[in-house]
């Protein structure tokens, strides 16, 4: 139960995928500029990455261990991530449209997201077991989605300030986002 | 993008890749492939390690891609491409493993996270599927060039100021006197990385608005 707890809170403060591992940029820079739209993208990536990570954990367990082929994760990881997030996708789609309506545009991106790749490839290095790799997935999103929000917030603000013109947009995110990541290092000590 | 297939000469073969690292440098200007460029760059010999990995699979990758490209249904283009990608990765990571591990070692998972940089898969769908393999090959050359020199300069930095020397291949190239006694190691941990790009990215921003005035 206390490694369960440590690996839960090392995923979402200590080791965050978008401050510490740089993990999930991309979606990071690109949907954090409204907190409806970051709340929407933090709850789509936590779906796929605790569904992605039952269903590779369980494969590599159960097929690449006993076939001996581990070195294959790449591949079989990718192509399970994509077709999760498809069978996803319809599955929202049949049964709650609302939901649908809101995760809808985000989903097809995170097949390439590498925080949900990162999250089963940390799952299968450390040699997580099921339980273990849904608690890091589950704090890995949850983290994820946490950092979203809060950047979201300050940059709805920021837009209102007189930045300098060659520092607006990305660079001064960049800032907004060093500044954040040097906050969190504080909770280094934690465990 | 409407590119018809171009005749193939050796002024096109340079072109192509003096445009993948200024022109449409991936990282400065369309800003892809983030991820691995942050994580890497606490060394020079990191950056040296991922942009010798992203040079080859987006080579290969290019390659192969555009030698299917007839026979690749549209349909199924992007999984083809993982696919062609993944395996490159798999290869790579298998060499690391085998010729260089101190080198495997410290890169980490963000070696098999090659399989989803952006700027792999983005050319294989913007270049690759619809050009002739030479040409192929020479914007798979000049992008991963691109991306490699954005890496070197970053983790240049990084390194510098972060330790306040030098240090490439094992063997130290320079130590400034007084920031080597006590570095700035601010700029090796996570808040540096961003802190460095955001500035570079501000400096090319304001190249181009000089150069528009």
């Amino acid at each position: 139960m206390n490694s369960l707890l440590t690996i839960f809170l090392g995923m979402v403060l200590i080791n965050n995928f978008i401050l510490s591992k740089f993990l999930g940029l991309c979606p990071f820079f690109g949907v954090s500029k409204k907190l409806t739209n970051a709340i929407s993208m933090g709850t789509a990536v936590t779906l796929v990455m605790v569904i992605a990570s039952v269903a590779t954990s369980i494969i590599h367990k159960y097929i690449l261990i006993p076939y001996d082929v581990e070195f294959m994760n790449i591949i079989i990881y990718i192509l399970v991530i994509a077709a999760l997030v498809q069978i996803v996708e319809i599955v929202i789609k049949r049964t709650n449209i609302t939901l649908y309506n809101a995760l809808g545009i985000y989903l097809p991106l995170i097949t390439t997201n590498c925080a949900v790749l990162g999250v089963t490839l940390i799952n299968a290095q450390n040699n997580y077991s099921l339980m273990q790799s849904i608690i890091s997935a589950l704090g890995g999103g949850l983290g994820f989605t946490l950092i979203l929000i809060i950047m979201s917030a300050i940059r709805e603000k920021n837009e209102l300030a007189d930045t300098p013109k060659s520092m607006r947009g990305l660079p001064i995110a960049f800032i907004i986002a060093s500044l954040l990541s040097l906050a969190f290092m504080g909770f280094n000590g934690l465990l | 993008m409407m590119e018809i297939e171009e005749k193939f000469t050796a002024k096109r073969f340079w072109k192509e890749i003096a445009k993948g690292i200024v022109l449409t440098n991936p990282v400065f200007v369309l800003v892809l492939g983030l991820c691995p460029t942050l994580a890497v760059t606490t060394s020079v010999d990191n950056a040296l390690g991922m942009g010798a990995g992203v040079i080859f699979v987006l080579l290969g990758s290019n390659i192969i891609i555009s030698l299917i490209r007839k026979i690749t249904p549209n349909m199924v283009r992007i999984p083809v491409f993982i696919v062609v990608i993944a395996a490159f990765v798999t290869i790579l990571s298998l060499l690391f493993e085998a010729y260089i591990p101190p080198l495997y070692e410290s890169l980490g998972i963000y070696l098999p996270l090659i399989v989803v940089n952006c700027i792999i898969l983005g050319r294989a769908e913007v270049f690759a599927s619809k050009n002739p393999v030479l040409l192929s090959m020479a914007d798979g050359i000049g992008v991963g060039l691109g991306f490699t020199v954005s890496l070197i300069i970053i983790s240049f930095l990084r390194e510098v100021l972060g330790t306040g020397s030098l240090q490439i291949f094992g063997k130290k190239l320079f130590a400034i006197p007084v920031l080597s006694q006590s570095p700035l190691t601010i700029f090796i941990m996570p808040p540096g990385a961003f802190i460095v790009i955001a500035l570079l990215m501000a400096l090319f921003k304001l190249l181009g608005v000089l150069k528009n005035e």
